[in-house]
């Protein structure tokens, strides 16, 4: 793949060359992708959300998606698990590659790619059910029965959320017992406890005080070290803070992707830069 | 009370005195005629209440808990009635809750909720619950005696004698979860729509499938909703006659039904059948009233139990 990609401009008129500050494209044989996107475009019904989108996403790296509400920066996430598909009416064309498994053609069963591409979403949603029964759940789905194995993945992913110290003394408790930050921090337990590779996160600070949001930040720089971490976000200082790599989404399109460097010091597009210093958006 | 100032103060009546008397009136008047009907309806209720409880409270007896009616229902007992009306009301909430509850899920999760036929099944589902219950009950003879029975009587029985082509406590249970299958139905997807969006996509984010996110997430949470169901189902149930006259409900058994197949006795039946059939009834009379009384009292009984349940699991929920 050539390391410039084509993309329309929002007006539809000229063609813009973006050429993706990427420190370390494929072709240095350096750091590995873990998944591609090659000129995905989405329909909700027949109507375009996204448009010919084509993104390479670093392994063990922060990428942060931005852009105003209602840019397909979700739907773009949410298309990266095959989370759409629950989603009546939608269509997606293009492809989506995890390593080398194209994801929407090569898989059956598409748990196998959930369980390899975790989620954790914007409102924290753990079930009305205990805190241990919350983050055992994606592995009791998966069949996993043994006891043993159970209760250590569920210490396991609890220990990498930074949460056991402070529930594992009440696993039995519902997890509606926890604090809004502790439930987000629950999510990504859960998330975790199926050993997922590419850990995708929708806003998952936006309904959180700066405590926790400060320590939801901690734990993805922590969480960076083993997982390829996608994350939408509307802040810009957050994407800034945790990310290496930024998508400004417009209009259904990927307007510019390359280094969060980069991106947020010399945006090379006069839109990226409104959007970044908030002239609109 | 003071109505001048009063009107001073209202500045939209203010400027329109013509209509003074009637600004005053305005607020009585609905007042008055609301409360009157509240009044009528809680005067209502407590003279029905009142007048079974004392007509029935003198023959209530642990006797006439236990025993078999004697003399042609002029004296005994009405325990078979109770027990035909607990075994009922317990068969057919174990026929109408999978039913339903199933119909529910189906309409809810499976087909798109704006659909050509979703609307259509939705329809149906209101129109059963406008079918007036002797329908239901020449329909459950027909269909649930006379051609399943029957059926089954043809293929597995060539004695020539009915065995289940007779009226029976299942076809009367089938034809009463039939009537309380709606509202069973309207609660529980009632119930499934208040399901937020994410815990079901938090379960499919997990790698589960569809069949187990409605059995660990989706059903649960829906419990109380599919109990409230039941709760309206039993109290619909409970007092129907004109469905099992026809189905298997009995004027008098001796005996208690112990299968499927079997008659049984019913309060609601042996009310009418006392109330309208009964040759001396100056005799039967107390006892009709206490019949009503234990009636209405295991009514209560039966959703008190059904509420219990629905409570205790929203706390478990919560506290779990």
């Amino acid at each position: 793949m050539s390391d410039e990609t084509t993309q329309t401009d929002l007006e539809g008129q000229t063609e813009l060359k973006i050429h993706p500050d990427l420190p370390d494209s494929p072709k240095d044989k350096g750091p590995r992708m873990k998944m591609l996107v090659r000129n995905l475009n989405f329909f909700y019904g027949s109507s375009q959300a996204l448009f010919n989108i084509s993104m390479d996403i670093q392994e063990h790296r922060v990428t942060a998606l931005i852009g105003p509400s209602g840019c397909g920066k979700s739907t773009f996430l949410r298309s990266l698990n095959r989370m759409n598909d629950t989603i009546p009416g939608t269509r997606i064309e293009g492809e989506i590659k995890l390593d080398d498994i194209n994801i929407y053609r090569d898989v059956r069963d598409v748990s196998t790619i959930r369980t390899r591409v975790g989620m954790v979403f914007q409102k924290s949603n753990p079930f009305p059910k205990s805190i241990f029964d919350n983050v055992a759940y994606g592995l009791r789905v998966n069949g996993i029965k043994d006891r043993d194995i159970v209760n250590d993945a569920v210490e396991d992913a609890l220990k990498r959320s930074f949460l056991w110290d402070e529930v594992k003394d009440k696993l039995e408790t519902s997890a509606y017992m926890l604090s809004g930050g502790q439930q987000q921090r629950l999510c990504i337990a859960r998330a975790l406890a199926v050993r997922p590779e590419v850990l995708l996160m929708d806003e998952p600070a936006s309904a959180l005080d700066p405590i926790s949001t400060t320590k939801i930040e901690d734990l993805i720089g922590e969480l960076r070290k083993n997982y390829t971490i996608v994350i939408v976000t509307h802040n810009m200082q957050q994407a800034a803070r945790i990310s290496d790599f930024t998508g400004f989404f417009y209009e259904g399109y990927l307007v510019e992707f390359g280094a969060t460097q980069g991106i947020f010091t010399k945006p090379k597009l006069k839109k990226t830069e409104d959007y970044i210093t908030g002239r609109f958006g | 009370m003071n109505a001048g100032p009063q009107i001073d103060l209202s500045p939209v009546d203010s400027p329109m005195l013509p209509f003074q008397f009637k600004a005053k009136s305005r607020g009585l008047i609905p007042k008055g005629l609301t409360l009157a009907a509240v009044l009528i309806i809680v005067l209502m209720l407590f003279i029905i209440l009142f007048n079974i409880f004392l007509g029935g409270i003198g023959v209530i007896s642990w006797d006439f808990l236990t025993q078999p009616p004697e003399n042609g229902m002029e004296s005994g007992g009405i325990f078979p009635a109770i027990f035909g009306t607990v075994a009922l009301v317990f068969l057919m909430v174990l026929a109408v809750i999978p039913v339903g509850v199933l119909t529910a899920i189906y309409l809810q999760e499976f087909t798109h909720p704006d659909s050509i036929l979703t609307r259509m099944i939705r329809v149906a589902v209101n129109n059963l619950a406008g079918v007036p219950s002797i329908v239901f009950g020449l329909f459950g003879l027909g269909f649930f005696v006379g051609f399943i029975g029957t059926g089954i009587d043809s293929i597995f029985y060539h004695s020539g004698r009915p065995v289940w082509g007779q009226p029976a406590i299942i076809w009367a249970s089938l034809t009463l979860s039939l009537m309380a299958l709606p509202v069973v139905i309207v609660s529980t997807e009632e119930a499934l729509r208040a399901i937020p969006r994410e815990l079901k996509e938090a379960s499919y984010a997990l790698g589960a499938t569809k069949l187990q996110t409605i059995i660990r997430v989706i059903v649960p949470q829906a419990l109380p909703g599919i109990f409230t169901g039941a709760i309206l189902g039993v109290s619909r149930g409970a007092g129907e006659v004109a469905p099992i006259m026809f189905t298997g409900a009995a004027y008098y058994l001796p005996h208690l039904p112990t299968k499927l197949t079997d008659q049984f006795m019913v309060l609601g039946y042996h009310i009418y059948v006392m109330a309208t059939q009964s040759p001396n009834i100056d005799a039967t009379k107390p006892i009709l009233y206490g019949t009503v009384l234990v009636l209405l009292v295991l009514t209560i009984l039966l959703n008190s139990v059904a509420i219990l349940m629905r409570s205790r699991i929203r706390s478990r929920r919560v506290n779990v």
